[in-house]
């Protein structure tokens, strides 16, 4: 079974994330890259499935920057088989349409029977990606997924909406979402970071997936105004000596807000 | 034929499998009467009763479309996509609005992919000005305001839902039966479905103007009722970080935050929660934010206009005796 995994590079949330208030792309010199964690408990299934799935050949695909190799490898070092990066400036700032198209091209040309996603990256936070991408290649969706069982041509499992909690099922080829209910991804150890080395790497252009990202004839989002908001200050900060339930009380009876 | 005006803005709107409209259905309906006419569409079978279409007129839509399309009821997106381009070739809106919801990011997707449209995702405002409908959007948590439109053509535009407090005049709809031609495109079938049991006398996470969220400080399940009887006292919903979902304490609707529900109420109160980047990403746009924490250096107390260091569980019961007596 081919198996896609989409894994993105995002700015560590952990650090200040910014965006360019000119150009209104993400700053990516002002906090640390990593892969996005929910991109890897989407390798992290794959991989913990692997092994009761016939041949199973997990390949990891992302558009990304060219300096997130490094990054992107960490994936390979994870157990991946193989990586097909897309990395082309002429796709920086690609709205969600283009970035779909990019994506669902290079996931035809490495050949799928089943791509696990992410719901939502934790920077561009469309939860999109993944419905637009089964649209293009024309295979069903199941998406938001808390469980999922992949069997030999289908895949079922426990998809969270906002109402309630749904059971569903798709025939392979398929797309899938996974939530952060998965488990985490496992750290890669020094067997895996030596093995990665190895491993095969493709590097495309758009021109490669024989898309133009300039082509006027097809509608793309863009960003007319970008403003930061101003910072929140600290406000009162007590020490409870016995009556702090009392002064918050009077802090909200105060405000209204109680 | 019904002609359409040509500001319309078509909004699908979620029904429930018992035939009401979604929560997310006024906020989007107000959304789109502000720039435009708006054309709300319903699918499911339900939808196609009549209650459905006065229930959609009495919060502002003036015209309404319902579909009933096959597999409706038993495919995931697809034939609500179907239906929603089968509305939109007849309309010809100026934007499409969905609820930012899960359904609606996939029926979206799908739908933008399909037609080739500009998508703009999880706006908080929706404004129109010479060239068309500009989308309006929160990111990194609050600390960056963007607006989107697209180069040419009708934007597809998912709203958050409680983001949006315009609510449309009332309006008495002319409703029109839509055809659905199946495209065929293959997709997940549902098997099952249980509804969440709502807590019924408490206002909704999203939306609310109170919340109070728990975090690890409030240790157990049984703790967490802590919670509950704050958010009781004060009106509030009940909020909760990774960290109390990931224990098992709350339901996954519960979290607040960057990949959870990103809220901003007049009130924010935070019990036992550190205040993590990925946490406050969902809750530093709330008008007020009061903390409760032990240690005195947790980074909620950064960002919280009355922070009280001291035990939760000494602090709580008494700011609840306290409210509930000075309500008598
Ligand atoms: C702050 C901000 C706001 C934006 N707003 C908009 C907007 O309103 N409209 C618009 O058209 N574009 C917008 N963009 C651009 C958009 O985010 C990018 O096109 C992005 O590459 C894909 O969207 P996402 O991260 O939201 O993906 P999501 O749909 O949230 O991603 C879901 C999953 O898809 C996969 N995936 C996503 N991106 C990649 C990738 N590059 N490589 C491999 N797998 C991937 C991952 O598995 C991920 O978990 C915005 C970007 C930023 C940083
Ligand atoms: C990609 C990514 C996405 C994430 N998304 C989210 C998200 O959407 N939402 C979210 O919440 N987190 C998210 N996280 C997790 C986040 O980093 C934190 O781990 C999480 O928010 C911590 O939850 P907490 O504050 O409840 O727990 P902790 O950080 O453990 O804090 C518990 C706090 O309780 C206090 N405390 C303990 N006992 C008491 C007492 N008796 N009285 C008073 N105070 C007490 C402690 O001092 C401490 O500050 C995300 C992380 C990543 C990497």
């Amino acid at each position: 079974m081919k198996i896609v995994v989409l894994m993105k590079e995002v700015p560590d949330t952990y650090g200040e994330r910014k965006l360019n208030l000119e150009t209104g792309l993400a700053d990516r010199g002002a906090s640390d890259a990593v892969l996005d964690e929910i991109g890897e408990r989407a390798l992290e299934l794959a991989l913990s499935r692997a092994a009761s799935i016939d041949n199973a050949e997990i390949t990891v695909v992302s558009m990304a920057p060219e300096t997130a190799t490094t990054t992107l490898r960490k994936a390979l070092a994870m157990g991946a088989d193989r990586l097909v990066h897309i990395a082309d400036v002429n796709l920086v700032g690609a709205d969600l349409g283009l970035t779909a198209e990019v994506l669902a091209a290079a996931i035809r040309r490495t050949g799928f029977d089943l791509v696990i996603a992410g719901n939502l990256s934790t920077d561009g936070y469309g939860g999109v990606l993944p419905a637009m991408i089964a649209e293009l290649l024309g295979v069903p969706y199941a998406s938001a997924l808390a469980s999922v069982d992949i069997a030999g041509d289908r895949i079922s499992g426990t998809r969270e909406t906002d109402g309630g909690v749904m059971t569903v099922a798709a025939a392979l080829p398929a797309v899938i979402s996974i939530t952060e209910r998965f488990p985490a991804g496992r750290f890669p150890n020094f067997k895996g970071i030596m093995a990665a080395k190895k491993k095969p790497v493709e590097t495309l252009t758009a021109a490669d997936l024989d898309i133009d990202p300039e082509a006027l004839d097809t509608p793309r989002s863009i960003m007319l105004a970008v403003s930061e908001r101003p910072a929140r200050a600290a406000g009162t900060k007590i020490v409870d000596e016995g009556d702090a339930g009392e002064k918050l009380a009077e802090f909200l009876i105060q405000n209204r807000l109680a | 034929m019904t002609t359409f005006p040509k500001d319309s803005i078509l909004v699908l709107i979620e029904t429930t499998p018992s035939g009401e409209l979604a929560r997310s259905a006024a906020g989007l309906l107000g959304a789109a009467a502000r720039v435009g006419t708006p054309v709300a569409l319903l699918v499911g079978e339900s939808a196609t009763a009549a209650a459905a279409s006065e229930a959609a007129g009495a919060i502002g839509a003036k015209h309404v479309l319902t579909a009933d399309p096959e597999g409706g009821a038993s495919q995931l997106a697809v034939p609500v996509v179907d239906a929603l381009a089968a509305a939109a070739a007849l309309v010809h809106p100026d934007a499409i609005l969905l609820s930012n919801s899960v359904n609606g990011r996939d029926v979206a997707g799908r739908f933008a992919a399909r037609t080739r449209s500009a998508l703009a995702v999880d706006a908080v405002g929706i404004s129109r000005d010479e060239e068309g409908i500009v989308a309006h959007h929160s990111v990194y948590g609050g600390a960056y305001s963007v607006d989107c439109a697209p180069t040419f053509g009708a934007p597809v535009i998912t709203v958050r839902e409680g983001s949006i407090d315009d609510r449309a005049e009332a309006a008495s709809p002319e409703t029109t039966a839509l055809d659905v031609p199946p495209s065929g495109v293959p997709a997940a079938s549902i098997q099952s479905f249980e509804a969440q049991a709502v807590v019924s006398n408490r206002p909704e996470l999203r939306g609310a103007a109170k919340v109070v969220a728990g975090g690890r400080g409030l240790t157990s399940q049984e703790q967490f009722a802590l919670v509950d009887q704050l958010a009781d006292v004060l009106g509030a919903a009940v909020g909760a970080s990774r960290a109390a979902v990931d224990a098992g304490w709350v339901p996954n609707s519960y979290q607040v935050g960057q990949t959870g529900i990103s809220v901003s109420p007049q009130l924010y109160v935070a019990l036992g929660v550190s205040g993590a980047i990925q946490h406050r990403a969902g809750m530093q746009t709330a008008k007020t934010i009061v903390a409760i924490n032990k240690d005195p250096d947790a980074p909620i107390f950064e960002i919280a206009d009355f922070g009280v260091v001291g035990d939760l569980f000494d602090v709580v019961p008494q700011l609840i005796a306290s409210l509930s007596a000075r309500k008598e």
